[in-house]
């Protein structure tokens, strides 16, 4: 008992996918971990701390969902694993919250009757009562808890209703329980999971009065959004009024970021002494970083856009869908999400494939996520499209959006073909189950929707400052020093290391239409995509013959052909010019063999592409 | 469809409203009263898996279903109803699922 009093009891959120336990683990401890309405949000083991009313100080874990602890996938091995105590360095929980969606408590009355068998204290969280109450559904809690055993506690997470009570319970259950029973847990087969489904249901009938006014908006709604044609096209009609909002929302915006900054660039020419001094904060920080920020708008607005799909709960309905074109090309029904996940980041989309049983259908999708326009690519298309695109209107759309669509659909379009070429020629193997649970849809809240923005936008200067800015810095003295010798010709940054190094690789990059300067920029965004747009801001700035910091568009508009600009555009669409992305490669499929196809393949591609659209745009005219 | 020989060797096919849930349209209401792992589909995973599966999403001998909505191509995937849940599967995954569909005079 002395060794219980002392260390942190350990708790852990189990349950049913997307009943709460993320949002009362984020209540519970101020966390701040994803929550969203679709099932396979949670793919790691987070830890929380927290101290109880009675004093105790507890560490939390939150969990990915699970019908069962028989884990099928990745994710659920995870929580079994976590549940059972088989994880390495760590014991069991203390005390176990299942948290059910009270609404829809016959699936996770089972998975309670299988958390019983570990043997472990627990108590039952009803989590959404308000959606319970609204419903006006009537659950004996009395009886319930006699039937099953345990202590039971009502909570809405999403309000931080019914806190306290929870954890005095924990508090009462570490106490009273010194140790645990004994685990007779093991992988029910198919006739034990029907016995205990039949008694869950006794259970249920016994404790659960219907609800007097069910749910009937979710009903109403999938009658149109799922609708076989309708759904199709309101699907498609989503995406492009939100590939075309990244372009076109955020001009207004990022111009008068950018305005803002080019001003301050020439502040500072025009009040600091000329010299290395005002160059270093003129053209590497204030150019270089100017150039990246002025990308918070659009990113912001995909965001906005992918949230809003997130919390009402129409994911799953567009996974639905394109299930069938989805499937043509091989891929797995649960891919969809991860891939449309990529679009924000494809690192954490990556790690969302977690939620794929089978191990093909996970590589699949890993491979190709990076194929999805990522938010990181937005600073690149804007800049090229926003230069060498025409500000026209083509049947009442703007161009440079359509053009920003193409981008996207060209990524899509590929990420199919490669996944079909992948699944059709190299791996036939088995076609692996789909079932989706389809949550009910609620109301995005305003709160949490500005709450997820805003943590967004520090993510992303957050990452402006802690890598684009060092990496600016860098180019800045690669392309600064060293200084030309005495009665050198040229233009200065000829004779940095920058610029030797540009030339002595740009023929490799050559035959694509790329000049040195691109060469140049494409090395550091290697670490990070938009930092290639940073870079070519610097590189031209110091390489300008007076060291105005004219925006860079114009700078791009009277140095690249057209035929350069669209073959930037085309490597952009495949390359992979993001480190961290092969690095969770290589954490989720554990070696390194993975990584270095995803590097040849895409590289491959970009480079293919760039020649192709580079030649043909030649062809016509455009060189 | 190729549905309709499957259901030929269902155990207890006598009566014309017991069917495969793959055979199902949208609307239809019934009944589960057979799950089974077996598909007859080629590559497709063990048959004691996928009943586990079924059983644990809650397709359960005993359970209301009812078709809510079906895919443009082919009618794939559904999305029915099962109890208070919705879930969406393929057709292919259905056809472990035997129901006994409610008549339409009812
Ligand atoms: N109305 C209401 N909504 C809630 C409540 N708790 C959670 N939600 C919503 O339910 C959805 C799922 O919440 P999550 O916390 O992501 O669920 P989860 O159990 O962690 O899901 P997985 O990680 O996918 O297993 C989100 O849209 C939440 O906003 C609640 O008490 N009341
Ligand atoms: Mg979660």
């Amino acid at each position: 008992m002395t060794d219980t009093a002392i260390r942190p009891a350990r708790v852990a959120l189990v349950g049913n996918p997307n009943s709460g336990k993320t949002a009362l683990f984020n209540a519970l401890t101020g966390a701040r971990q994803k929550v969203a309405n679709y099932a396979g949000v949670t793919v790691e083991r987070k830890e929380g701390q927290l101290v109880t009313p009675g004093g105790r100080s507890v560490s939390v874990l939150d969990l990915p969902g699970t019908y069962s602890l028989r884990a099928r996938s990745p994710d659920e091995v995870v929580t079994r694993d976590a549940v059972l105590g088989r994880l390495a360095g760590e014991t069991a929980p203390d005390v176990l919250i299942c948290v059910a969606d009270a609404t829809n408590l016959r699936l996770v009355l089972r998975l309670v009757l299988e958390l019983k068998q570990v043997g472990r204290p627990f108590v039952l969280a009803l989590n959404m009562f308000d959606i319970a109450q609204r419903q006006g559904l009537r659950i004996d809690l009395e009886q319930l808890g006699r039937e099953i055993g345990a202590p039971i506690v009502t909570t809405v997470a999403t309000r931080k209703r019914g806190l306290d009570e929870l954890l005095t319970q924990v508090d009462t259950l570490t106490f009273t329980h010194s140790g645990a029973g004994d685990n007779s847990w093991r992988e029910p087969n198919a006739a034990e999971i029907r016995a205990a489904h039949a008694e869950a249901q006794r259970i249920f009938k016994t404790c659960v009065r219907p609800p007097e006014r069910p749910d009937t908006v979710t009903g109403k709604i999938d009658s149109v959004l799922l609708h076989p044609v309708a759904g199709l096209a309101i699907l498609f009609t989503l995406l492009f009024v939100m590939f075309q909002a990244v372009f076109t929302w955020a001009t207004i915006p990022a111009d008068a970021i950018d305005g803002g900054f080019a001003a301050f660039g020439a502040f500072v020419t025009a009040h600091l002494p000329e010299g290395l001094l005002s160059s270093f904060i003129a053209d590497g920080l204030i150019a270089g970083v100017g150039s990246v920020l002025v990308f918070l708008p659009p990113i912001l607005i995909l965001f906005f856009f992918i949230l809003l799909l997130e919390d009402s709960g129409y994911m799953t309905r567009a996974a639905f869908l394109m299930d069938k074109i989805m499937g043509g090309a091989g891929l797995h029904g649960r891919a969809f999400i991860p891939l449309l996940s990529s679009f924000a980041c494809a690192i954490p989309g990556i790690m969302s494939t977690r939620v794929i049983d089978n191990k093909q259908d996970r590589l699949t999708t890993i491979l190709v996520a990076p194929l999805m326009t990522c938010s990181a690519r937005i600073p690149v298309y804007t800049l090229i499209i926003g230069a060498f695109i025409p500000r026209t209107t083509v049947h009442g759309l703007s161009l440079q959006g359509l053009v920003m669509f193409g981008l996207y659909a060209a990524g899509i379009i590929f990420a199919l073909l490669v996944s079909f070429i992948i699944r059709r020629i190299f791996w036939r193997g088995t076609v692996e189950p789909f079932m989706m649970e389809l949550p009910t849809y609620r109301w995005p809240e305003p709160r949490n929707l500005l709450l997820n923005l805003w943590t967004r936008a520090k993510i992303f200067l957050n990452r402006a400052g802690r890598i684009i800015m060092p990496l600016m810095v860098l180019v800045w003295v690669l392309s600064t020093f060293p200084y030309p010798p005495e009665g050198a010709t040229g233009p200065a940054i000829d004779y940095s290391i920058a610029g030797r190094l540009g030339h002595f690789l740009a023929p490799i990059m050559h035959p694509i239409g790329f000049n040195w300067q691109m060469t140049v920029a494409l090395i550091p965004g290697m670490a990070a995509r938009e930092v290639a747009v940073a870079a070519l801001g610097t590189v031209y700035a110091v390489g300008g013959a007076d060291g105005s910091t004219d925006a860079l568009s114009a700078t791009l508009n009277s140095q690249w052909s057209l035929a350069t600009a669209l073959a930037f555009l085309a490597w952009y669409v495949f390359a992979p010019q993001c480190m961290p992305t092969l690095g969770v490669v290589k954490r989720e499929t554990n070696s390194w063999i993975w990584p270095t196809v995803m590097f040849v393949y895409m590289v491959s591609l970009a480079y293919l592409a760039a020649f192709i659209v580079y030649h043909v745009a030649v062809a016509l005219g455009a060189g | 469809m190729s549905d309709a020989v499957l259901t030929a060797d269902t155990p207890v096919a006598s009566d014309a409203s017991i069917r495969a849930l793959s055979t199902a349209g949208r609307g239809d209401k019934g009944v589960i009263v057979a799950v089974r792992g077996e598909t007859g589909a080629p590559e497709a995973v063990a048959a004691e898996e996928l009943e586990r599966r079924l059983l644990e999403m809650g397709f359960v001998e005993g359970a209301r279903i009812e078709i809510l909505q079906e895919g443009l191509f082919g009618r794939d995937p559904i999305a029915v109803r099962v109890d208070d849940t919705r879930v969406a599967l393929r057709r292919r995954e259905a056809r472990a699922v035997t129901v006994q569909f409610d008549g339409k005079t009812l």
